[in-house]
């Protein structure tokens, strides 16, 4: 494919990285994101939903008193907003399963890396309040004897710096790995067992104290943000807002990517993938930027994530996390996007309720979710509720 | 010997010791109450033993000995008389008695020796009779050194003393002592015995190894000898003598020699040698560098074993994975937990017969492969069989059973781990020399892996099964039209590979813990080497195994387990760009199916 030049140019002119862009007007953009929001129930639903949490939340955990029933507890405030922590990566990885084909098992590579850019930043700003007082290196560099701050942790005291980093580094990381699999077109369980793998060194790499973040324990120990203290329960609401904001963001990016040209394309390589070739698509490039777009969100997801939760450690490049989070779109519904915000609150929900009351049957109910959602529930909890709607 | 002689008479034939007392002479009752009387009353040693002599029945043997330990100048010539006289003598003096025990050569003047180097020798208080003494949990177990006869039981060492013992004495004793073993028959105590004597050679036992090499037959144990004695030789002042040792040692592999060597020719600070002799430092030079080089190959080896036994184990491990996914092209990532159930068969089984290690790992293979086989067609008929052509569904829901299987294994058997006994055959190392000794349980494992695959590929080459597999495998419409039950096929396929990956559980037992976790570890690196070394292929799966296994373990010394584990992945990432096929590509019509 690319030995023929002249294709490869016909390729790149009808159907270049940024299509959309390209060819679109501004005006145009808009009224494609309108348009597709105007048809998506679902999605109309979910943003409205996210508009009541964002109003609900921080009144009942701030005005309303402690005594009342209705009074939201500080923890619940946090609760949800890794629930939607939790969606945002549920609809990165549903972007690339849903609606590209690709399933990913190592998503949680890039939620991780881009927690990891962010507590780097939250690890700068403790300064001399660690136990060690060192103005400079963290405390687990301290306690490992380092004289001075390895390359990589330069600048990441600058928050411009780490929020860059949050989605340039797993964006990188997905566009090299990208870029070796779809070019040499691994495909299908090949390439989920190699994200696995992908995830797996990571953590692997992680959990080794020389390479510079905190090992086994992670990062964690954070003071403040941005200047604000994390632990203030006001702290906790604006995140959780701020959350909920780039859920909405994200997910009005994501719908206006599948509604675009680009995504229509996409999705026809996701349904014939060697028909879309032979028309002549350069498959390649538009599996590579759905992939690094998801990537980059997944690592908004763990920049979000960290600092609600307080730590980061290498546990999290799990394999098995990536595979959760899989399992949430699949019970939620793939290719909606808005079917993974369902399921990712829905499995958490259950998951917290379950570990909280019965540990042991945790494990038992996930496995069996995996089982009966695949066999029985192929469209997910939305799409047995179309099929009701529909019947009605 | 000496110990098991005494553990076994002095339990349940007490009565036959009693007897056999009596034969000797002595008064049991009264030696045992005697002491007791003489605390009670509070009389000092000496009125005691003033009393013992009127006490005793028998005064006239007691007596005699008494007047011979006073008279050391008429010394005696048996050996009772010369072991008598022991308690009393002083340190020269002990040492002379004991040169002319072993003059002697009585049969029992190394147990007596050795006793007394052990300070296992007492005498008793009441008669002045010399016993060994072996500590057992109920006390001491005494015989008697003259006709190593047991001679009964005490509580603890009231009424006898300690025959006692000082350096140089011990010295001596230690070379005596050796010098049995020296002469012992076995080559096995000849062997331990010069190691031990080198470990720690002073002049003595150097001169005692030389008189040995003039009549030892045993080619290794005059190697050992040999070795040992050049490298006694390096510090002779003699020049002629250390390069004579120098030359010797370059055939050795010996860690010690090596490093003595080395520091004879490491110049010092002001750039002066510890050795001074040119010629011996030549000689040194070459035998460092042929040491380095044998060791070095050896080391080559060893580190090849370590691989090839690693790289089985991910062959065990994997090759039920390319069975299922490879010939059958389904996802099962709950083949780590078979595994896990295999390991925890072997653990059951051990469990139900815990005086039978041998037996009950050498039956739990056959179990766990049915044990195993069974949840797998299970999974199959309950799961796998609705999702056929739906790899990632497939790949989803066997994620579930996984879990589920865990969480099971979880709550019968507790998440702690558990650990599976080896029987002796498989634990212990070979030694092949000072460089390459190899542990038992890897060699087996190589050789085990090595046996199943051979087995799995007659199952699949040479049985009407393994036709009917391949034919499904292949052609499935066409398999069907011949009249293959191709439902019947999978799920039998589906077992096979979920048995075998049962085997490498009860395989696995036997090198790590059990635990509900085991096959978690496995599951990534199963399918790594699968894909790695080609779908739908055993050859390559082994071939692919055992080399990642001996990249993985070349890499380790270079840059630590954990980053070598990292590198292997990467490459694997990138190998699979380059060849999606992995290293042996399946060919011809069979290909198209997958």
């Amino acid at each position: 494919m690319d030995k023929s030049a002249s294709g490869d140019k016909r390729v790149t002119e009808g159907g270049s990285i940024t299509p959309v862009e390209a060819v679109v007007t501004p005006f145009r953009k808009e009224s494609i994101l309108l348009d597709a929001m105007r048809r998506d129930r679902g999605g109309q639903s979910l943003l409205g939903l996210l508009l009541l949490a964002a109003i609900l939340v921080p009144l009942l955990n701030l005005v309303v008193p402690e005594s009342s029933i209705l009074h939201l507890s500080t923890y619940s405030v946090t609760l949800f907003g890794k629930y939607l922590c939790y969606a945002l990566l549920a609809i990165s990885v549903d972007l690339v399963w849903g609606y590209c084909g690709i399933l990913s098992l190592g998503h949680t590579a890039f939620f991780s890396l881009g927690g990891y850019a962010i507590g780097m930043y939250l690890m700068r700003q403790i300064g001399t309040r660690g136990v060690y007082g060192d103005p400079i290196l963290p405390d687990f560099m301290v306690f490992l004897n380092w004289k001075e701050l390895p390359w990589f942790w330069h600048g990441m005291n600058l928050f411009p710096v780490a929020a860059l980093m949050v989605v340039l580094v797993p964006g990188l990381l997905a566009l090299v790995f990208g870029w070796l699999a779809f070019r040499s077109r691994v495909t299908g369980v090949y390439l989920s067992i190699m994200t696995q793998a992908l995830t797996f060194a990571l953590m692997l790499a992680f959990f080794r104290n020389e390479m510079g973040f905190g090992g086994n324990n992670g990062l964690t120990d954070f003071k403040e943000l941005l200047g604000y203290d994390l632990q203030k329960p006001g702290m906790r609401v604006v995140l959780f807002l701020m959350t909920a904001l780039f859920l909405a963001l994200g997910y009005l990016g994501c719908r206006y990517i599948v509604a675009s040209r680009f995504g229509r394309v996409v999705q026809a390589i996701r349904d014939a993938e060697g028909r879309a070739r032979f028309i002549g698509y350069k498959v390649e490039s538009y599996k590579l930027w759905i992939w690094v777009f998801s990537a980059m969100l997944a690592g908004i997801a763990g920049a979000l994530y960290v600092p609600q939760i307080g730590i980061i450690n290498p546990g999290e490049f799990a394999p098995i996390n990536s595979i959760e989070v899989v399992i949430w779109v699949a019970v939620g519904g793939r290719g909606t996007l808005y079917g993974a915000v369902v399921g990712a609150v829905l499995v958490n929900y259950a998951k917290t309720y379950l570990t909280g009351a019965l540990p042991e049957v945790w494990l038992y109910a996930l496995g069996a979710l995996f089982v009966f959602a695949t066999l029985f529930l192929p469209q997910g909890v939305v799409g047995l509720m179309k099929r009701r709607g529909a019947k009605s | 010997m000496l110990k098991i002689r005494a553990g076994r008479h002095c339990g349940p034939e007490f009565a036959e010791c009693l007897s056999l007392k009596r034969r000797i002479g002595s008064k049991p009752v009264m030696s045992i109450l005697k002491p007791l009387l003489a605390a009670l009353i509070g009389v000092t040693l000496t009125l005691a033993s003033a009393a013992q002599a009127e006490d005793s029945p028998a005064p006239a043997a007691a007596t005699a000995d008494n007047n011979a330990a006073e008279t050391p100048a008429e010394a005696p010539k048996d050996f009772a008389g010369l072991l008598a006289k022991l308690p009393d003598a002083d340190y020269s003096e002990k040492r002379d008695l004991l040169e002319a025990m072993i003059a002697l050569h009585h049969p029992n003047t190394r147990a007596v020796l050795t006793a007394l180097l052990e300070e296992h020798l007492y005498s008793r208080d009441a008669d002045s009779k010399i016993f060994i003494a072996d500590e057992q949990a109920d006390g001491l177990h005494l015989s008697d050194p003259l006709t190593m006869a047991p001679a009964g039981t005490v509580a603890s060492d009231d009424g006898l003393t300690k025959i006692g013992t000082n350096n140089s004495l011990r010295k001596y004793l230690r070379g005596a002592v050796a010098r049995f073993k020296l002469d012992d028959p076995s080559r096995k105590v000849r062997l331990d015995a010069v190691h031990e004597m080198l470990r720690d050679a002073d002049d003595a036992t150097i001169a005692l190894l030389r008189e040995r090499l003039g009549v030892e037959k045993d080619s290794g144990v005059r190697k050992e000898i040999e070795a040992g004695l050049a490298l006694a030789d390096l510090d002779s002042p003699d020049a002629d003598t250390r390069l004579a040792a120098a030359q010797s040692l370059s055939g050795t592999l010996d860690g010690d020699a090596y490093n003595r060597l080395k520091t004879m020719i490491t110049p010092a600070a002001d750039g002066s040698y510890p050795e001074t002799d040119a010629r011996v430092r030549l000689a040194a030079t070459t035998a460092v560098d042929h040491i380095q080089h044998w060791r070095s190959f050896y080391g080559a080896i060893e580190t090849l074993f370590f691989g090839l036994s690693l790289g089985s184990v991910l062959v065990l491990a994997a090759i039920g994975l390319a069975i299922t996914f490879g010939v059958m092209g389904v996802i099962n990532m709950a083949h780590g937990e078979l595994i896990m159930i295999g390991a925890y068969t072997a653990y059951v089984m051990q469990q139900l017969m815990p005086n039978h290690l041998a037996a009950s790992i050498l039956l739990s293979i056959p179990a766990a492969f049915v044990v195993s086989a069974l949840v797998g067609i299970a999974i199959e008929r309950s799961v796998v069989r609705f999702l056929y052509g739906r790899p990632l569904e497939t790949l989803l829901a066997t994620f579930g059973v996984s879990l589920i299987l865990q969480q099971t294994v979880r709550s019968i058997f507790s998440p702690l781990n558990r650990s599976v006994a080896s029987p002796d055959f498989l634990s212990g190392t070979l030694v092949i020399n000072d460089a390459l000794s190899i542990t038992y349980n890897r060699l087996y494992i190589v050789l085990f892996t090595l046996i199943v695959f051979v087995i799995l590929q007659l199952i699949l080459k040479r049985t009407p099964l393994g036709l009917k597999v391949r034919a499904v495998s292949q052609n499935r419409a066409m398999a069907r039209a011949m009249g293959i039950r191709s439902e019947w096929v999978d799920a039998i396929t589906f077992g096979l590979g979920s048995g075998i990956a049962g085997v490498a559980g009860v395989a696995l037992s036997q090198l790590t813990n059990v635990g509900p976790n085991l096959g978690q570890g496995y599951i990534i690196d199963s399918f790594m080497v699968v894909v790695f070394g080609g779908v739908g292929n055993l050859w390559g799966t082994l071939i692919g195994g055992m080399s990642l296994g001996v990249a993985n373990k070349l890499l380790e010394p270079e840059v630590g387990a954990v980053t070598a584990k990292i590198i292997m992945l990467i490459f694997i990432i990138l190998f699979i760009q380059r060849r999606k096929q992995g290293l042996f590509p399946q060919k011809g019509r069979a290909a198209e199916g997958h």
